[in-house]
This record gives C-alpha cells, sequence and structure tokens, in this order.
C-alpha cells in the first residue's frame, strides 16, 4: 500500500548494517527464551521474534541523538538501537549493573546514551511522551527526530488520538511507528480496529499515513528513511504501519489458542531473516562466510552478555529508597 | 525591609510564572487555554507570559494525557515544565502519565530519568461546581511514591512554593483550592522559594494542634477568636506541603499541646489525615490527652445545591466545636 517514495535504496553497507541488527535482536531473543525456559531468568517475555525488520531498517537511519520511547514488547526496538547487551542482560536478570539497577526490568529497560529514553508497560503510552521529547527537539532548534513504537492494540487507546492531534498541529519530529502484528494481546486485529488499515487514521490528522511490509527491509528503510528525513526538515510527523508477525505469542508460554496452527505456520514460513540472509547474498552484498561469521560473533556477544548479567550481584536493599525521589528517603 | 505587594493568589502565581521564565530559559508553561490569545488561561494566571516568551508558551487542545505526556518529554529533554490541568478532577484522564510515568521514571530508571515537572490544578468546594470540578484529590497523588503534593493556603506561599516547584528536580502537583484565592495577601516582589517539605507554625497555642492545609487553614484561622475567648489556645500548623510531609514539625507540635485535629477539604474517609493522625497515635501514644480527630468532607460526591455544598464543606463552627470537645470546655 505504500506509494512512496523517492528514497535511495539502501546501499549495500546499510542493508549489512540492517541485517547487523537483525540477528542482534534475534540470537539475544533465542538466547533469553532458552534461559527463561531454563529458569535462569524469571520475568513476564514479551517476545518480538519475527518483527526484527521494523526497528533494526528505522536505527539505521538514527544517531544517539535520536530518541526512542518502547513499550514492554520492545527490547528488538532497543537492540536495534544500540543499548549494549551486557547492562541489558543485568536489568532483565534484575541485578545492580542493570541499565536500572534492576529497578525497571524488561519492561522499563532505559539506556539515555543510546536514545533509549522511555520504555513503558501500559500500552499506547510511549505516543504521549515520544510526543513531549519531539516538542523538545524543536524548541532546541535541533534535527533530532523522536520515535514512539508500539502495538496495533495501542492505536485505539486515546493516547494515540491525542498524540497524533498535538503532533500534527505544532508540526512535531515524531515518527509513530505502528508495528501492526495482526494481534492486540489475544485479539485478533479485525475483532478490535474499525479500519482495514490503521495508516487509514493519519488522514483524520492532517498527516502522512502509509502502510508498509514491514518483514521487508527496502520497503521498510524507504519509508523510515521519507518519514524521518520529513521530521528533520520541520515538516511534522508521519505515521508508519508496519505489517508484521509475531512468533511467540503475547507472552512467551502463551498457547496460541486465538489463531489456527496453519495461520501461524503460514506466517512463520515468511520468517524475514533467511529470506533477507539469502537475498543479501544471491545479490553480492555479502557472502555466506560473511554472514556465518557476523552471526557467530554476535552469538557470542550475546553470550557473554548473559554471562555478566546472570554473575551481577542483585541490588541492595535500600536502593527501595534510592531514586523515589532525587534525594534519598530517610530510612 | 522586604518590599511586598497586596495581591491574591492568581496575581502571585502569575507572578512566580514570569519571574521563572526570566530567571530559567528551560521553563515552559503550557495547558489549555493558556496563551493570550485565549485570555491566558481561564482564571487569567498565565496573563501576558506568551506575550513575553513567545513558543516557550503554549495553548494545548484539550487533550490531558498529551499535555503531561509533552511536559514528562520535554523534561526528559532537559526543560522545566509547568502544565496545568485545569482542573483537579481532569486528572482522572491523565492519571497514567501521572502516576504510571512522571512518578516512577526516576526509580525504574534507576535514577537515570528525572522528570522535573509542575502539574497546577485548580479545585475546591464553593463555586457550585458540584461533583466533577470540586474535589479535593491530594491523597491519591499522596498515596504514589515519586510526586510531591503542595497546598498552598495564602498569596504569599502560592508564590514562593510555586517557584519551589518549578525548580525541584522531581514532579510536583501544586493544587490552587477555590477557598484560599480570592484573600488577599503580602506578596514579596522578590520572593524567596519556600523550601517544599517543610510546614510553618502559624500559630502558636499550648492546648491543641490544628494540622491543616490549603482551604481549611483559612477556616481554621477564622477559628482561632472564638477558641481563644473560650480559652483555648490553638496552635496551627499549616502542612503547605501534604507529601512528603514534615512529621517533624507536627509531631514536636503535638508533643506540646498533647492533642491533635486534623483538618482537610478532602473526603474524610481514607483522606490524607488518616496518615498524619495514625503516626501521631504511633509516635506519642502515651503522651496525648485526647484521641487524634479528623475533620474532613462526608463521604459523598461534592454536591450542586447550594445548601448542600455550604454543609459539605467543614464549617469554622464545626472546628470551634470540635476543638471545644477535645479540650473539655
Amino acid at each position: 500500500m505504500a506509494e512512496q517514495s523517492n528514497s535511495p535504496a539502501p546501499s549495500t553497507e546499510t542493508l549489512v548494517d540492517i541485517y547487523r541488527r537483525m540477528i542482534r535482536i534475534e540470537r539475544n531473543d533465542d538466547t533469553i527464551r532458552k534461559a527463561v525456559r531454563l529458569g535462569k531468568l524469571v520475568m513476564p517475555y514479551y517476545s518480538a521474534r519475527g518483527q526484527e525488520v521494523i526497528p533494526s531498517a528505522i536505527s539505521t537511519l538514527l544517531t544517539n541523538e535520536d530518541t526512542i520511547c518502547t513499550i514492554y514488547r520492545g527490547i528488538h526496538d532497543m537492540v536495534a538501537k544500540g543499548m549494549p547487551l551486557r547492562p541489558l542482560w543485568a536489568e532483565i536478570a534484575g541485578r545492580v549493573d542493570g541499565t536500572c539497577k534492576g529497578k525497571g526490568g524488561p519492561m522499563h529497560l532505559t539506556h539515555p546514551e543510546t536514545g533509549v529514553m522511555v520504555t513503558t508497560g501500559i500500552v499506547g503510552s510511549s505516543m504521549p511522551i515520544a510526543t513531549g521529547l519531539g516538542w523538545a527537539a524543536q524548541l532546541d532548534g535541533s534535527k533530532r527526530v523522536s520515535i514512539a513504537y508500539f502495538g496495533d492494540g495501542a492505536s485505539n487507546i486515546g493516547a494515540f488520538h491525542e498524540s497524533l492531534n498535538l503532533a500534527s498541529l505544532w508540526k512535531l519530529p515524531v515518527i509513530f511507528v505502528c508495528q501492526n502484528n495482526g494481534f492486540a494481546e489475544h485479539t485478533r486485529y479485525e475483532h478490535g480496529t474499525s479500519v482495514d488499515f490503521i495508516s487509514k487514521r493519519a488522514i483524520g490528522y492532517g498527516m502522512p499515513g502509509y502502510t508498509v511490509d514491514g518483514n521487508d527491509p527496502w520497503a521498510m528503510y524507504a519509508a523510515a528513511h521519507e518519514a524521518i528525513n520529513r521530521a528533520r526538515d520541520g515538516e511534522g510527523p508521519t505515521l508508519l504501519e508496519c505489517k508484521t508477525f509475531r512468533f511467540h505469542g503475547h507472552v512467551l508460554g502463551d498457547d496460541d489458542k486465538y489463531m489456527t496452527k496453519e495461520e501461524k505456520a503460514e506466517a512463520i514460513a515468511k520468517d524475514p531473516l533467511p529470506a533477507f540472509r539469502a537475498r543479501l547474498i544471491a545479490e553480492g552484498h555479502a557472502t555466506e562466510d560473511q554472514l556465518t561469521k557476523l552471526q557467530a560473533d554476535i552469538q557470542a556477544e550475546v553470550d557473554d552478555a548473559m554471562e555478566f548479567g546472570l554473575a551481577s550481584a542483585f541490588p541492595a536493599l535500600d536502593e527501595l529508597r534510592r531514586d523515589v525521589f532525587a534525594t534519598e528517603i530517610p530510612a | 525591609m522586604t518590599e511586598t505587594v497586596k495581591q491574591h493568589a492568581f496575581q502571585a502565581i502569575n507572578a512566580a510564572l514570569h519571574q521563572a521564565m526570566e530567571e530559567d530559559p528551560k521553563v515552559l508553561v503550557f495547558g489549555e487555554d493558556i496563551g493570550d490569545r485565549e485570555g491566558g488561561g481561564v482564571t487569567g494566571v498565565a496573563v501576558g507570559l506568551s506575550t513575553k516568551f513567545g513558543n516557550r508558551v503554549r495553548s494545548t487542545p484539550i487533550s490531558e494525557q498529551v499535555i503531561i505526556g509533552a511536559a514528562i518529554g520535554a523534561a526528559l529533554a532537559g526543560y522545566k515544565p509547568v502544565a496545568e490541568i485545569m482542573m483537579m478532577n481532569f486528572t482522572a484522564v491523565c492519571m497514567d502519565m501521572i502516576v504510571n510515568h512522571a512518578a516512577k521514571l526516576r526509580f525504574m530508571s534507576g535514577g537515570q530519568s528525572t522528570v522535573p515537572i509542575t502539574i497546577r490544578t485548580l479545585t475546591g468546594a464553593g463555586w457550585q461546581t458540584a461533583g466533577q470540578h470540586a474535589d479535593h484529590l491530594e491523597g491519591w497523588f499522596a498515596h504514589t511514591a515519586g510526586i510531591k503534593v503542595v497546598a498552598p493556603s495564602n498569596p504569599a506561599d502560592y508564590k514562593g512554593l510555586l517557584l519551589s516547584c518549578i525548580q525541584d528536580p522531581d514532579p510536583c502537583i501544586i493544587i490552587e483550592s477555590a477557598g484560599t484565592l480570592f484573600i488577599p495577601g503580602d506578596v514579596p516582589v522578590n520572593q524567596e522559594p519556600i523550601p517544599l517539605g517543610l510546614a510553618k507554625v502559624v500559630a502558636e497555642g499550648t492546648d491543641l494542634t490544628i494540622v491543616s492545609w490549603s482551604s481549611m487553614v483559612v477556616r481554621s484561622l477564622q477559628a482561632l477568636a472564638p477558641l481563644a475567648e473560650a480559652g483555648i489556645s490553638v496552635e496551627l500548623v499549616d502542612l503547605r506541603t501534604v507529601s512528603p510531609w514534615d512529621r517533624e514539625t507536627v509531631l514536636k507540635s503535638v508533643a506540646k499541646t498533647g492533642r491533635c485535629l486534623v483538618v482537610h477539604e478532602a473526603v474524610r474517609n481514607f483522606g490524607p489525615g488518616a496518615e498524619i493522625a495514625a503516626t501521631v497515635g504511633e509516635e506519642l501514644f502515651g503522651k496525648l490527652k485526647a484521641p487524634v480527630r479528623r475533620l474532613g468532607g462526608p463521604y459523598s460526591p461534592v454536591p450542586f445545591s447550594k445548601p448542600l455544598e455550604d454543609a459539605y464543606l467543614v464549617s469554622v463552627d464545626t472546628i470551634v466545636a470540635t476543638v471545644k470537645e477535645m479540650v473539655g470546655k
């Protein structure tokens, strides 16, 4: 459905960079799931396996100055943005070396150095805050952009409406990235959403909206390129609806009773990773050996991060009194 | 001698906003109808700001969630936003942003995020605005770790406490209550910020301590003369900051008088007075000459009809009668 764009095709370097980010997300996700199943990690886990292309393509166009606000199914967004894996693992293990000293956990990972400003466990709440970060970028006279990641279910909550209206009214440099994986928790898209394409809602806010194949790196890159340039040029926000699929249900352990086995198998057969890898090799952007080595290097990085995270100490109990306010609460 | 002017609360707040914006280019002021084009706020509290400070002052759509969301986002990027939620009952439409985000981001990020926002909000019974425009909801926010709750009772305190809220590194909600707004007071032209978390002993006394804030300080003050005539010496503590509250000043006063009455406009059941009463009981059990008592709104929405609304608010007569009962006179 996306008709754009005049965006340049991604270079070989960019394509390999997108792939590198995707593999980093996928290896990290795979290792987290194994650790949860083995009981090494105890946490609610909302896997984004299958959604790797979306933040990977977008993040190749961002710097550390650009910010993201994401949601509980958002570790792929952070990894794509460049969050280091050691503090990520320490955080999801609830340890003191975590990005948040173990006090936020997997649903609230935060890492301002790489622009990961807020991770929220509340559906839709990334958008109002991302709108404020966009306002700050505008007030600063900077070229920074603010990304709001959210799911298809969040497009039905009031925060979506308020945020898109204000961002458009004030021409804020915000890109609203809806990762439409077809399900709002357990509810199928068409049973909870009044229109066939979420991108159609953009017209009601006077902003461009596109539906993109979120599993196609070329299409995602083109759409992101256009939206980000538009925001940097002061022309205001864009709504990108990126169609994708989540392989592991709403929360890890979900038995996916709300879809058929065939439907799930068909979606998983469209796994963007092997398809992208094959095409990178076929079109001469990378060699088999190069990508195999890349994957091995990334697995080593993930394994090191897991080891680091699980070896880190738990936070001291007086952390309950710290960071409630800037000044420690008296004992 | 400090130069002062006679002002009512809105004028003092307006002066504080001007002062804060002049002193710090990171201060932003926004909310519904805030710009001069819209009249500088429905109460005129922001008059002159948008003309003087341009795009640092903005009228917003009627969108409470994104008003607070925008404040949080701007704060994360280094600004000090002062957001208006026109009426305190409207915080109910943006509680997620206030409670789940503004109040918790510092803790949940392990101290990396700082959200120095100020939420100004108006409320209070007395204007026949009925059940959705008059609730004193400080208890909701005092029960949430990570946000400071400020409730001034007079113009100088509005100015000094608002200046502190704006500069405070943590989120603050400051309540502008009907019963306090149209009583002029002497306000220092160069008002120093008044520290948060610090109560003020408004009147010294020996028989009983009244702990109060916001509109009920006004009524408690009016009770002092008839009580003095009855030979009762009351110490009145204006808490000023409801959370975190000044335990030290309250406990010191009650240790001296041996009696404590908490008076607030908020509904009495599960109201903030319960926290104060329980603390006084825990800390001073053996020294109390009478049980700690509380006066607050009835367990009812704020009514419209004038006689009902009058009865809803704790009256000066009720304060006087309760104190007399407690002292046994």
